[in-house]
């Protein structure tokens, strides 16, 4: 039997047509549809335009009350002081991958889509088991050891930086950038799970005490150990997506890993390690913009381009140090495709070719 | 995967930090906190591998939703009464959250735990969506609302616009100062974990009921990531705790974080929710009673209250006070009625209220007539131009305020105003505990003990100030809400589109002076100034 309660009645507000749709009465600014407080880049807002552009408000262009809190030795806000870069409008900044929610979950989404499948399909296909124990060990030491240093960068340099930028696009930017590194750090640590428990003798552990002592790995870990330690943003910045990651990032994943996998059997470690080289090149591109207009800018472009240059006389040298003495991982897989020389004078190619774009000069000692 | 998978998975993740033996992470802020004897404790675990695709599955729910808003024609539902004041809402909110995203490096740089390192990396990413779903939310109402004006400006008009400074200290106050007071105690065990219901939850009940349902579908979708953050803060909370020394900020912080959400987010949620709708149902919650459920009962005591066995001071009597002014004092109806007055410097339209929201409000908060009533009831007689100057410029027996230094929204507890000189100038503050927190608590000591960490009130805080006699129609100008005639004002006292003789003009504002209370104030004599505090305070301010 069904009964009802009458003793309290359930109220619910009224629809009510209001016709409070755009269209519906003519008057000034009734078809003022755009945001109109920025210039877009091209001739139409993009969607990344319109939900990123002055989001964190400058005193230079809005902000009339200035900042309402400062720390207690200096100003509050966004200090363009805390880099020692210069530019006559930091908004000019737009990301060229366009970045905002919607595309940082697509992209990533996918991304673990991809990766989650081909680590099933590898299981199922026993892909595992033709490694020798050559090759087992140099994922189990060293592309274990490399996860450090993605989930190190990702986390005291770019989610570091990316309160310290002058600009909503500059900062989100680098925040993508962060969210980048520590979910291909991860996806490295759990393909090292994984594996410890498809393959006999796997140690799973290994990778720790490879990145804390290894001697080979200790140059690295201490450059690694150094950009954290950077107080100005844009150093740290330069000096990780353009210095470290050209010399030993790309070198290690792209001119190493990604060439002799396949011809020691492995066809899983390339995808993965694949996803890693996507999202620099990614992360490379706003780099690059950023620089670009940094050391093409009307009034600061001299005294950017000297200071890049210390930078790169400063880091180049360290990353070079940190490369060279990875270089014995080069013969201890069985198949050995590749010379270290070949691998570091790509890796060269590309840092010679991005610092071209910014005019500036590759330090000597690396022109050997 | 399975639960245990999930845990090995967890436990795997922890493997990815080190302790540095070459070099350590730039310490960028600084925080007065100790954590050296602080057991590490674990928040909520998240990893990257399930958080994405997790998030992206969200995604396309709000996604799908706005796209069925506008086949549906929701704008022919939704009132403008609502609408007008989500010009102000979410002028504001995209900063906070954004603000939240640039305040997890301060915590990771304070707290020396990397499992909360993690979970404040997630949060990151969270806050920036938050941000970015929001404009564009707004973007949308934008394109399909009746009317864009002050939508179409908005980044620059809450950059510059006095109710964008009250607005923007929930924001500020996430990433300046000390690292642990703004990141930790003020985002996230005060915003987040109180203050988000009255925003994220009972404020979307209230736009549902005005017709707008995508407002409800985009934060609800935001408050689903806070368990998370709220979380975070906890488990840094207790790591505070453990150390003695700290007992005394967390104290400190409570009380200053505790009171300026009160006031600005009761002010403003407050205002949009009680003023706002047409929802006029007797049985429709007020604010208060919101208030009463999911700050009051659901924070304090459930969350705040069992701090007290860790040995830490709640502040009881902030909390009974914010009550007491919410439901005692009409704190919100003289924040409404002080956006009303001041309608010519908004970005938004602002709807006169009618018999049947006196009725309500008389019946929600008894004796509300006798304060507001008769004020409304000019402002709706002095709502067309023509024959009239805008009502903070016409004789109805209301005085305009003098504006709280700390928390920025004005004294309009008129009894409760104290006025001190700090810092060599006389500044006004709605209250004694706002007055606390610029001349002891934002100090660089504290109760003896040096705290060269915390923070410092700064900018030109009284908005008044920027415009002292001037013309308002050239501080209009200025300020740029105009609209794309270039001489009708964005900002009107009602919602009539149809007739453009109804609409206010640069023309019938020109010759009006402006001027700054405070700049006043301090050009007064002392017995003048005596003279005056005594009267304001005095004053009940009700149109005769
Ligand atoms: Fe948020
Ligand atoms: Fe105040």
């Amino acid at each position: 039997m069904v009964t009802q309660d009458t003793s309290k009645q359930r109220s619910f507000p009224k629809p009510e047509f209001t016709d409070a749709e755009a269209g519906a009465v003519t008057f000034p600014s009734s078809e003022s549809r755009s945001f109109n407080y920025f210039s877009p880049k091209k001739k139409r807002a993009t969607i990344y335009e319109d939900v990123t552009v002055d989001v964190q408000p400058d005193t230079d262009r809005y902000l009339s009350q200035g900042w309402i809190y400062a720390f207690q030795n200096g100003p509050g806000g966004y200090p363009v002081d805390w880099t020692g870069l210069k530019s006559t409008d930091w908004h000019r900044f737009r990301d060229p991958n366009e970045e905002w929610e919607k595309t940082i979950y697509h992209n990533n989404s996918n991304v673990v889509r991809q990766i989650q499948q081909n680590l099933e399909n590898a299981k199922k296909a026993g892909a595992y088991s033709g490694w020798s124990r050559g090759w087992t060990q140099f994922v189990e030491r060293h592309v274990g050891a490399w996860m450090h240093a993605e989930n190190g960068l990702g986390m005291h340099v770019f989610v570091a930086a990316q309160r310290s930028g002058p600009t909503n696009m500059i900062n989100t930017a680098i925040a993508v950038n962060s969210a980048h590194k520590m979910r291909f750090a991860q996806d490295l640590a759990l393909y090292n799970l994984d594996l410890g428990e498809s393959i006999e003798n796997f140690d799973g552990s290994m990778h720790r005490d490879v990145w804390h002592s290894d001697p080979v790995w200790q140059p690295v870990r201490e450059v690694v150990e150094n950009l954290t330690a950077v107080e100005d943003w844009a150093e740290a910045l330069f000096a990780t997506n353009i210095v470290f990651e050209s010399l030993v990032g790309v070198l290690f994943r792209s001119y190493l890993v990604m060439q002799i996998a396949a011809r020691n059997g492995d066809y899983v470690t390339p995808t993965l390690i694949g996803t890693g080289e996507n999202d620099y090149e990614r992360d490379l591109r706003y780099t690059r913009e950023l620089f670009t207009m940094l050391t093409g800018d009307l009034e600061h472009s001299t005294a950017n381009k000297r200071l890049l240059q210390e930078w790169v006389n400063k880091w180049a040298p360290r990353c070079s140090r940190a490369a060279h003495e990875l270089q014995p991982i080069w013969s201890q897989p069985q198949e050995k495709v590749v010379m270290f020389n070949d691998s570091w004078s790509a890796a060269v190619d590309g840092f010679r070719s991005v610092l071209a774009e910014f005019d500036l000069e590759e330090p000597k000692e690396m022109a050997k | 995967m399975s639960r245990q998978s999930l845990s090995k998975a967890h436990q795997k993740i922890t493997e990815l930090s080190w302790e540095p033996s070459f070099a350590t992470p730039a310490q960028r802020f600084g925080t007065d906190y100790k954590f050296e004897k602080s057991p590490k404790k674990d928040p909520l675990k998240q990893i990257m591998r399930s958080y994405f695709p997790m998030e992206e599955e969200k995604d396309d729910r709000v996604y799908g939703a706005m796209d069925g808003a506008i086949r549906g024609n929701m704008f022919r539902q939704v009132q403008e009464r609502w609408m007008e004041w989500q010009k102000l809402f979410l002028s504001i909110i995209p900063f906070p959250e954004i603000s939240a995203a640039r305040a997890m490096p301060m915590a990771i740089d304070a707290v020396p735990n990397p499992e909360i390192h993690n979970g404040l990396a997630v949060q990151m990413i969270d806050e920036v969506r938050h941000s970015t779903i929001q404009m564009n939310l707004k973007r949308l109402y934008m394109n399909h609302y009746i009317d864009p004006a002050g939508f179409d400006m908005t980044e620059q008009a809450w950059a510059n616009s006095y109710s964008g400074t009250i607005g923007r200290q929930f924001g500020e106050s996430f990433i300046t100062g000390d690292a642990v007071t703004a990141a930790n105690v003020y985002l996230t065990v005060v915003a987040e974990t109180a203050f988000t219901n009255t925003l994220f939850v009972a404020m979307p009940g209230e736009a549902a009921a005005n017709g707008d349902y995508l407002l409800p579908t985009v934060f609800h979708s935001v408050q689903s990531d806070e368990s998370r953050h709220i979380s975070n803060g906890y488990s840094i909370l207790l790591m505070a705790l453990a150390d003695e020394d700290n007992r005394k900020l967390l104290e400190r912080d409570l009380r200053h974080a505790w009171w300026n959400n009160h006031c600005v987010v009761d002010a403003a949620i407050g205002t949009f929710i009680e003023y706002g709708t047409k929802d006029r149902r007797k049985d429709r919650d007020s604010y208060a009673e919101m208030w009463r459920r999911w700050i009051y009962d659901d924070y304090y005591r459930s969350y705040l209250l069992p701090l007290e066995k860790y040995g830490l001071e709640i502040p009881h009597d902030l909390v009974e006070e914010s009550w007491n002014r919410i439901v005692n004092k009409f704190y919100v109806h003289r924040v409404a009625q002080f956006f009303a007055t001041g309608w010519p410097v908004n970005f938004w339209r602002i709807d006169p209220m009618t018999d049947e929201d006196f009725e309500w409000f008389e019946e929600k908060y008894p004796g509300w007539y006798n304060q507001f009533g008769r004020w409304w009831e000019a402002y709706n007689r002095l709502r067309y131009p023509g024959r009239n100057k805008p009502i903070a410029f016409e004789d109805v027996g209301y005085e305009y305020p003098h504006r709280c230094w700390s928390c920025m929204v004005p004294c309009l507890i008129r009894e409760d105003m104290v006025v001190e000189k700090v810092d060599g100038r006389w500044k006004t503050y709605c209250s004694e505990t706002c007055y606390w927190t610029d001349a002891v608590a934002f100090r660089p000591t504290y109760e003896g003990r040096e705290t060269p960490n915390m923070g410092r009130l700064t900018g030109t805080r009284e908005w008044e100030t920027l415009y002292h006699n001037w013309d308002l129609a050239d501080v209009l100008q200025d300020l740029q809400y105009v609209r794309d005639d270039g001489k009708t004002l964005i900002p009107q006292p009602h919602l009539d589109l149809d007739d453009e003789k109804k609409l206010w003009t640069l023309d019938d504002i020109r010759g009006i002076p402006f001027a700054s209370p405070n700049i006043t104030l301090n050009e007064m004599s002392d017995e003048e100034r005596e003279q005056h505090i005594a009267a304001y305070r005095a004053n009940p301010n009700v149109t005769p």
